[in-house]
């Protein structure tokens, strides 16, 4: 039996009888022990997925109604809840949370007959670009373990990647989604703001983030938008989508379509070479589909990186204040200390990225600084939205690379936070507007895989989709071998 | 100069600012009324409460503020146990007018008090001090009130003494239960800071206050005190001072709390809500008529005279029961019952929980009297029978006695006991005619009130003049 099927696959293998449910977990579970000693993709598995995946076959067997997943093994962040196991967010503030619901995202894949095969790792509370700062050790890239996955959701993309699952949930605040799609050779989304709801994604900057899908392909990712997305009452920022079928016509091609090239993300000295060379070789493929082709120039971009961080730290101050170790948390001795020495000794067991990330934070929005730093932030992010809103009058999709630099090795950047931070330019124009943007893999430099990313309006993710799609069949790379 | 901050509880809710918990959290055993929301667990959002959107709204326009186009809600960040998320959901004019109301008024005897600002915001749970209770041998905290929707009342610093603050919480108690939006009397539902300040010196506030009779004390004491370091030349700082409870003084709080700085952030996870007109004017219509506009209609469509009607238009319960009960021939005399003999009945609060007065008691009460089955002095002693027991007013009648004597030959025999027993009176009554009331009130007296007072007086000045 082959696990590197597609998910549509998997469905119609279940569906034909070719395979069992509980052969194709079986399958996985197996796969999972045999490489999670060097991947470590996962913080934690589910338990009693072989069961579940029994339960699922029986339902087939005696013609129950059964959800659309047909017990399809799916990996999920673990900041988003689940209420069977621990929900830890890579940090030792959460090793033994438990939340006691489901994210709605959850919610939705249980009824729909998935199993959830593990808890997939990231960098604590989401915060990183290659799951280094995971408080329970590093997730490694499958095409090269000396190479970083990428991150925040470098569990989930290397999960997929190495054939763990079929298809995983991460979440996208800066790029989370897709920096580690491009990084792992698989398909990462970031919906629209407010498409998916956010209820049970722990948060970390909640007016820019979205759990988005990862699957090793676009036609997968459309699937599993189609069973996520749509109006939540427990997320008042969500939108109602009409339930949008964003599989059906997903070949519909890109003939005439407009494109253009936003420079600032695909030029410049932060480029890496071989990244911009496959970066115009898929150019040239978007053209050979038909579609009309332009350089164009946001130039709020320059500024993202700074706004970008400026915003999330603001918002992370905030919402991580609440791990005080009062209601939940870790076994600690009050004894002796007065509340506030107790809090800063309780929030000790945040990590130093978070750490780093919680101290901007507590400084950009305060008195005296707001004006400098938080609200100039706010007007350079209204800047760019306005520029990017006159944009898509004229094209239809925006392309760049997903990450202008190759999967790094471990260490590398770890002690330089800017040049770490530089790794967000192309991804976080995206989560500042609000539009959807997925990568899609491309190629394979030297071993290491190159994702290109496409941007669309907001709640044109059908459109989106397609282009994806028609990218995807220019392309024939190869699985990783491991 | 004082200013108030006052905060009320809308407490006739049913759910809380963000949840469907129980706004009314006072009868849960501790942490018992909870949910991921309230308690701010990880993932969790606010699910906006527009019940609670739609009676601030009331609040805020019946205390003449201006309404704004689009409510925004912000994230106050302090450190507090009693604060499940570490920050407060509440709101400020951070970019333009986004909070429930601004700038409005009230009329104090003439003297105009401006409201600033009032917001929607979350209460936080509570903290259960070490040996308030047997069960709290340490400190302990309770988050059954977290989440729970307040309106936050600041005024700006318009009141000139203590007592025009007093009639101010006085009126806006009685405006916020009229409004139906909140009970002021239920511990804890409404609770007022105070800044206090004296020409040249700078702002004092005053925190921790437990009642209104204190918020009035405080002030008065922070007034004393900042006079009499002005008279000996001393600089008065700007400071938290809490008032102690027990020496009633107030107190230099240790912690620098004007200090903190809150890093307020706008809160993403609700959306700004759009108020349009169609909506303010479908609250406005839904909204009580006023106490004024009572006030106005009981006194020239009734008659009913200035001090009752004030005293009826003021207390909402007093005034739903006139609503029912009256018509438009016995309007005046159910003011007058309700003013005069149920008031002294149902004056509490739990008086009034264990009533099982109704307005038909008193419609009924009336018409009976009216008919003459009954005194004056009866119905009195009927209603006290009627809020004990609920039975209605013909079974009160017939089982008590209470039916008026009009027999003549019946009330002449107990007249003639009385004049037996109080021949100094008799004899008095002769010489001044104007001293039989007391005798008429004797005969009152021995017949429970139900001597028909007419005939009596005839019966005795025809007895006395023979």
């Amino acid at each position: 039996m082959n696990l590197a099927i597609s998910a549509l696959e998997y469905i119609s293998d279940v569906k034909n009888g070719n395979i069992t449910a509980e052969e194709f977990i079986a399958k996985t579970l197996d796969q999972i022990s045999r490489h999670e000693g060097k991947l470590h993709a996962f913080i934690s598995i589910n338990e009693k997925a072989l069961d579940q995946a029994k339960a699922v076959d029986k339902k087939i067997k005696s013609k129950e109604k059964i959800g659309a997943f047909y017990g399809m093994p799916i990996s999920i962040k673990d900041n988003i809840s689940i209420k069977d196991g621990k929900t830890t967010c890579a940090s030792k503030m959460l090793s033994d949370y438990v939340s006691p619901y489901d994210a709605t995202v959850v919610s939705k894949l249980k009824s729909q007959d998935a199993i959830l095969i593990g808890k997939a790792n990231l960098d604590e509370f989401a915060m990183g670009v290659a799951t280094e700062f995971s408080a329970f050790g590093p997730s490694k890239n499958p095409w090269n373990t000396d190479y970083v996955p990428g991150g925040s959701s470098g569990g989930s993309a290397a999960s997929v990647s190495a054939l763990e699952c079929v298809a995983s949930l991460g979440s996208d605040t800066g790029g989370s989604v897709r920096n580690p799609a491009s990084f792992c050779s698989v398909v990462g989304l970031k919906p629209t703001y407010g498409l998916v709801s956010r209820y049970g994604l722990i948060s970390y900057a909640n007016s820019i983030e979205q759990i988005g899908p990862i699957a090793r392909k676009v036609e997968d990712v459309a699937f599993l938008l189609n069973h996520i997305a749509g109006k939540d009452p427990n997320d008042s920022t969500t939108i109602d989508n009409h339930a949008q079928d964003y599989l059906a016509e997903i070949d519909s091609g890109i003939q005439g379509k407009k494109i253009g090239i936003i420079k600032e993300m695909s030029k410049g000295a932060g480029l890496d070479k071989n990244v911009e060379s496959t970066f115009w070789r898929a150019v040239d493929s978007f053209e050979k589909l038909g579609a009309k082709i332009e350089e164009m120039s946001l130039d709020m971009v320059e500024y993202t990186v700074a706004t970008y961080y400026v915003l999330t730290t603001a918002e992370a101050g905030s919402n991580l204040s609440r791990y005080d170790n009062i209601r939940y948390g870790y076994p600690m001795d009050l004894e002796g200390y007065e509340f506030k020495s107790y809090i800063s000794k309780a929030r000790r067991n945040f990590g130093p990225e978070v750490t780093r990330r919680m101290i901007i934070g507590g400084f950009v929005p305060s008195a005296g600084f707001a004006g400098k730093y938080l609200l100039k932030a706010l007007k350079v992010k209204s800047k760019l939205k306005k520029q990017v809103l006159e944009a898509f009058k004229k094209f239809d999709f925006l392309i760049s690379p997903t990450v202008p630099i190759l999967p790094f090795k471990f260490g590398e950047k770890i002690d330089d936070p800017l040049a770490m931070y530089m790794a967000d330019i192309n991804t976080v124009t995206a989560n500042l507007t609000g539009i959807p943007a997925i990568s899609v893999p491309f190629e394979i430099h030297n071993g290491l895989p190159i994702g290109i990313q496409i941007h669309a309006n907001s709640l044109q993710e059908k459109q989106l989709l397609q282009a994806a799609y028609a990218l995807q069949g220019t392309t024939s790379l190869p699985g990783v071998s491991l | 100069m004082i200013g108030l901050e006052i905060h009320c509880q809308l407490t006739n809710l049913q759910s809380k600012l963000f949840c469907s918990c129980k706004a009314n959290y006072r009868e849960f055993e501790p942490n018992t009324n909870l949910c991921p929301v309230c308690i701010g667990l990880p993932g969790s959002l606010p699910r906006l409460n527009q019940k609670a959107v739609e009676k601030a709204s009331m609040i805020a326009m019946a205390l003449n503020c201006k309404t704004p186009q689009r409510l925004g809600f912000f994230r106050k960040n302090y450190f507090y146990p009693d604060l499940p998320k570490n920050f407060q959901i509440t709101q400020l004019n951070m970019y333009g007018p986004t909070s429930i109301g601004e700038q409005g008024k009230v009329s104090i005897e003439g003297k105009e008090i401006r409201i600033r600002r009032i917001q929607l915001e979350e209460d936080p749970g509570r903290l259960i001090y070490e040996g308030a209770s047997e069960r709290t041998q340490i400190t302990l905290v309770d988050y059954n009130r977290a989440g729970t929707p307040l309106v936050e009342i600041v005024t700006e610093p318009d009141f000139d003494n203590p007592r025009q603050v007093r009639i101010f919480l006085n009126i806006l108690s009685d405006l916020l239960e009229n409004l139906g939006v909140s009970d002021p009397s239920l511990e804890g539902a409404m609770r007022a800071d105070a800044n206090v300040s004296i020409e040249g010196g700078l702002r004092v506030e005053v925190k921790n206050i437990g009642s209104f009779h204190d918020l009035e004390k405080s002030i008065h004491f922070e007034l004393t005190r900042q006079q009499s370091l002005a008279e000996r030349g001393i600089a008065i700082a700007q400071e938290t001072r809490h008032w102690d409870d027990k020496r009633k003084i107030t107190i230099s709080s240790r912690s620098k709390e004007e200090d903190e700085d809150y890093r307020y952030i706008l809160e993403g996870d609700i959306p700004w809500v759009i108020l349009d007109s169609e909506s303010i004017e479908k609250w406005k219509k839904n909204m009580p008529e006023s106490i004024s506009s009572k006030k106005e209609r009981y006194i020239t469509k009734y008659d009913i005279p200035v001090q009752v009607a004030d005293v009826l238009s003021s207390d909402k319960y007093y005034s739903d029961l006139f609503e029912q009960a009256h018509t438009e021939s016995n309007a005046k005399e159910i003011a007058n019952m309700i003013t005069t003999d149920l008031m002294g009945l149902v004056d509490t609060r739990e008086k009034r929980e264990q009533s099982k007065l109704t307005p038909k008691h008193l419609a009924d009460l009336i018409e009976i009297t009216n008919t003459g089955k009954i005194t004056r002095s009866s119905a009195k002693n009927a209603l006290q029978e009627i809020v004990k027991t609920g039975k209605s007013v013909s079974e009160i009648i017939s089982q008590t006695g209470l039916a008026k004597i009009s027999d003549e030959g019946e009330l002449a025999k107990i007249i003639l006991d009385v004049m037996t027993q109080e021949p100094t009176a008799v004899q008095q009554a002769k010489e001044n005619p104007q001293t039989i009331n007391y005798l008429v009130g004797k005969v009152m007296q021995k017949t429970k009130g139900t001597a028909d007072p007419t005939l009596t007086l005839k019966i005795l000045k025809e007895k006395i003049s023979t």
